[in-house]
């Protein structure tokens, strides 16, 4: 079980008041990605829950028992670190040994676990290894393998990724979704990274300088984004976001669009404007287009093999029913 | 350095540096290799050049060289205990948050800047002294007799001197080192359920070791020629006499500058074991 309730929860700094006073909550078995930009409060949140830092208001409850006052090796919960914090003069099986060995388990229990956990994760040839002597990939397993021999009530990760590069993410993204299913233990994954969001949650929670700014499924986020903030956060290229006599037009302060819901049409269109830089990826080609009415060149997603290239004139129209209204304040219209 | 050009040019440019250490150390070191074959009293004005081993077996054979040996290994231990321990106690409460930090850090280092003679005499005059001795007023305030540390406890009281000299440069090692723990790791072990001494035990102690290995290394090589604290408060009586202070009375109290040089000779040969030894294990522990 790992239902967690935060209700209220506060963080301060001294006078600075990093999170704000925050209701979540996040049920049994759940894959919970916390997403924002830089500084926004992600680690401190988690950190928050993990009891690694005291709360300054508020109650966390884990599965209904107020965690709030526990220390952090109470709440049977287990972190994965983003620098991996192995114990580098510990050998890969004593570092997966070493919470059992810390809860006072049986040696042939121990055992059992840390085969189980290597099978797994592939670390059965390393486990008498140094940490200093794997790759990057190979510790991430590692430092993972030491969370789930605990069998915790929920996984709580701090970008785990952020130090391997492209492609390796791209597969332990996979390891790590996949694990989720197979152990169906709840986690909390925190990444500034929206691609991760999108992929691996099961619910995004977005943030902005310690404010909840929505809550939901990757889709839900996707197309129905709360306010604008989220609606140029969710989404890769980002959505287009229009002010002025195009938004009016539309009875809102901003409209967005996002690149996909943009065609490309011979001529007459809602837009016309200059095509600048042409991202050609093969399956899709990106098109910054200048619009002369607009400050800020729009994306557009066009198909692999579009004959137009920098410099040409280029006729956009929207589909009219993926226009996203917000209001001045920057809320979505319904 | 790779190329030949720049190697013959970097060793035109230590020479110098080289060869003033080279006589530095070897034209003194020739000299007592000489003195220690040569039967030399000047006092009695005795000089017979060669005489052979006659000075080594006598140094070697004497009741006071074994017992030399053993004085200046348990004054050695004694202080590498007291150094590495208050050290590591001290630099793991340095390193917590406080008010005036470096002020009192600095004040932690500042014994360290104390020559020896002066620290040796500010121990014996005004702490171990039995009339006037904070040590005495202590025990009076409390209703015992006064204890005479330099006359009951010389050695200890020596190792508690020289331990207070370097227990500020084990300190300030060690402090680096536990500096250079990430925090991370800390908090990861906390995760894992690890109660605050596991931690030192687990994670803290063997990220220290090999700051620890150094602070041996480099106290031992020092410490094996402990002069002044001993001349200044015991003058070697009462079971203080390290093999140094043994070569010392040799030469200046005996003036028996052959056998002194002997006994030189076979502390400089001791002192290298020691450090030969000493090196294998630091590269042992810094290999891995
Ligand atoms: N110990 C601290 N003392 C004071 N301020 C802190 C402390 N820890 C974090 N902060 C501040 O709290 C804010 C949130 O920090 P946090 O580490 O949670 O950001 P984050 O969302 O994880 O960012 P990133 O994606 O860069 O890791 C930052 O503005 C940071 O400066
Ligand atoms: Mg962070």
């Amino acid at each position: 079980m790992g239902r967690i309730t935060l209700d209220r929860v506060q963080k301060k700094f001294g006078d600075v008041e990093v999170i704000p006073p925050l209701d979540l909550i996040i049920e049994d078995g759940e894959f919970v990605v916390f997403v924002g930009p830089s500084g926004c409060g992600k680690s401190t949140l988690l950190r928050l829950i993990a009891g690694l830092e005291d709360v300054s208001g508020g109650e966390i409850r884990i599965d209904g028992r107020p965690a709030t006052d526990l220390p952090p090796a109470k709440r049977g919960l287990a972190m994965v670190f983003q620098s991996y914090a192995l114990y580098p003069h510990m050998s890969v099986r004593k570092n997966i040994a070493f919470p059992l060995k810390m809860a006072g388990m049986a040696q042939d229990e121990q055992d059992r676990r840390i085969a189980k956990a290597a099978t797994a994760l592939n670390l059965t040839d390393y486990l008498d290894r140094r940490p200093g002597q794997l790759s990057g990939g190979q510790r991430q397993r590692v430092a993972i393998g030491r969370a789930i021999v605990r069998e915790p009530a929920a996984f709580l990760f701090d970008e785990p990724l952020s130090n391997l590069d492209a492609a390796l993410r791209v597969g332990m993204r996979m390891e790590i979704s996949e694990l989720h299913k197979t152990l169906a233990t709840t986690m909390i994954y925190v990444t500034h990274d929206q691609v991760e969001a999108m992929t691996m949650a099961d619910k995004i929670v977005v943030l902005r300088a310690g404010h909840v700014e929505q809550v939901g499924s990757p889709l839900e986020l996707y197309k129905t984004p709360r306010n604008t903030f989220v609606a140029g956060f969710i989404g890769s290229p980002k959505m287009n976001l229009l002010t002025g006599a195009a938004a009016a037009a539309h009875g809102a302060a901003t409209i967005g669009i996002r690149p996909e819901h943009l065609d490309v049409v011979d001529s007459g269109g809602t837009f016309t404007g200059r095509v600048g830089v042409a991202e050609h990826l093969g399956s899709d080609t990106f098109f910054h287009v200048h619009v002369p009415e607009m400050a800020e060149p729009m994306t557009v997603r066009a198909g692999g093999e579009v004959g137009l290239t920098h410099g040409d004139t280029i006729h956009l129209t929207p589909r009219a029913a993926h226009i996203h209204r917000f209001d001045a304040q920057g809320l979505r219209i319904a | 350095m790779a190329t030949q050009h720049s190697r013959t040019s970097a060793r035109i440019m230590v020479a110098p540096a080289v060869f003033v250490l080279l006589v530095w150390m070897l034209v003194p070191l020739c000299m007592t290799l000489y003195f220690s074959f040569a039967d030399y009293r000047p006092l009695r004005a005795t000089f017979d050049a060669w005489i052979g081993f006659d000075n080594y077996v006598s140094f070697l054979t004497s009741d006071s060289f074994l017992s030399s040996v053993g004085v200046t290994l348990q004054m050695v231990a004694g202080i590498l205990c007291i150094t590495i321990g208050g050290g590591v106690v001290l630099a793991l409460l340095l390193d917590q948050p406080m008010f005036g930090q470096g002020i009192v850090r600095i004040l932690v280092i500042a014994p360290f800047f104390v020559m020896p003679t002066v620290s040796a005499l500010v121990w014996k005059n005004m702490f171990f002294n039995v009339d006037n001795g904070l040590f005495s007023y202590l025990w009076r305030f409390f209703g015992a007799q006064p204890y005479d540390f330099l006359s009951q406890a010389p050695l200890f009281s020596i190792i508690v001197i020289v331990a207070w000299q370097w227990l500020p440069f084990a300190t300030l090692i060690l402090l680096t080192a536990v500096q250079s723990l990430s925090s991370e790791q800390l908090e990861a072990a906390e995760m894992d359920g690890a109660p605050p001494l596991s931690r030192f035990w687990h994670i803290i102690l063997p990220h220290l070791s090999r700051a620890i290995t150094v602070v041996i290394l480099i106290q031992t090589i020092f410490l094996l020629s402990i002069f002044a604290e001993i001349f200044v408060t015991t003058n070697g009586a009462f079971g203080t006499r390290t093999l140094t202070y043994l070569v010392y009375q040799r030469v200046l109290e005996s003036q028996n500058i052959g056998l002194g040089s002997a006994g030189g000779i076979v502390a400089v040969i001791l002192a290298n074991v020691v450090a030969i030894f000493l090196m294998r294990i630091v590269g042992k522990n810094l290999d891995n």
